[in-house]
């Protein structure tokens, strides 16, 4: 399931919604991203995050796929915001469940490694010295080679 | 062809979007990039540095060897930075 909202989110509400009714799940990972205070050594008051609409839904979508199919998953959520946000506010959730934790872990990981190269969002900061555009992060394209090699399925014995 | 721009491109640009009739010449997205610069200064510097623009035409990422036809939509915005 994917969501592409201005609106902020309650993670818990989310993930019991994910689990609800499917007590094959044995473990659930979430991942929550926020807006920080402090980027570049200059503090940002603001941030606004700007989005391709119809793209970016179709990007979550291939995301979400992908991650189903290198694990055995028995639910994926990623909700993306838009718009404007502050520092301590919530950007992005995505989560994964599964019958054993490895699988949830990594779907998790590799989710949001992922989104942060693949989803159309730009963010802009509004900082001391005016707004900025964030520049995307070589760390960010290093991450996603992390999950260039398929995993196998985990361990049935975990 | 709808044109859409995002982010500082779209600054650079000064447009958000506008429809272009594909021109006479234009059959890949870098011709199209080659068409725009000729246009103003502003296109040129908006596309200055191939690097830093990415494009997706009908919401898909491409390269710039892609062949484009009239009825596409073509995006061109930065690296993306969500998440």
């Amino acid at each position: 399931m994917i969501r592409v909202q201005s609106e902020d989110f309650d993670l818990g509400v989310e993930l019991k919604t994910l689990t609800e009714g499917n007590k094959a799940i044995g473990g659930l990972c979430s991942f929550v991203g926020l807006v920080r205070d402090m980027a570049d050594n200059e503090n940002i008051s603001a941030m606004t995050l700007e989005h391709y609409p119809g793209m970016t839904e179709k990007a979550l979508t291939k995301i979400e796929a992908e991650a189903n199919e290198r694990w055995d998953l028995d639910g994926t959520l990623i909700i993306h915001r838009y718009g404007r946000l502050e520092p301590g506010d919530q950007i992005v959730l995505v989560a994964a469940a599964s019958a054993h934790r490895e699988a949830a872990f990594e779907a998790c990981h590799f989710l949001i490694d992922w989104l942060k190269t693949k989803a159309p969002f730009w963010k802009l900061e509004d900082t001391q010295s005016g707004g900025k555009w964030v520049d995307a992060r070589d760390s960010d394209e290093a991450a996603t080679r992390r999950w260039l090699n398929p995993k196998s399925e985990p361990d049935a014995a975990e | 062809m709808k044109v859409l721009y995002f982010a500082w491109v779209r600054e650079t640009t000064g447009k958000s979007e506008e429809d272009i009739a594909k021109p006479d010449g234009v059959s890949t997205v870098r011709d199209l990039v080659e068409f725009l610069k000729r246009r103003n200064s502003a296109y040129r510097q908006a596309f200055a540095d191939d690097k830093m623009v990415r494009v997706a035409v009908n919401q898909e990422y491409v390269d710039l060897q892609h062949v484009i036809s009239d009825d596409d939509e073509v995006a061109f915005f930065p690296p993306v930075t969500g998440g």
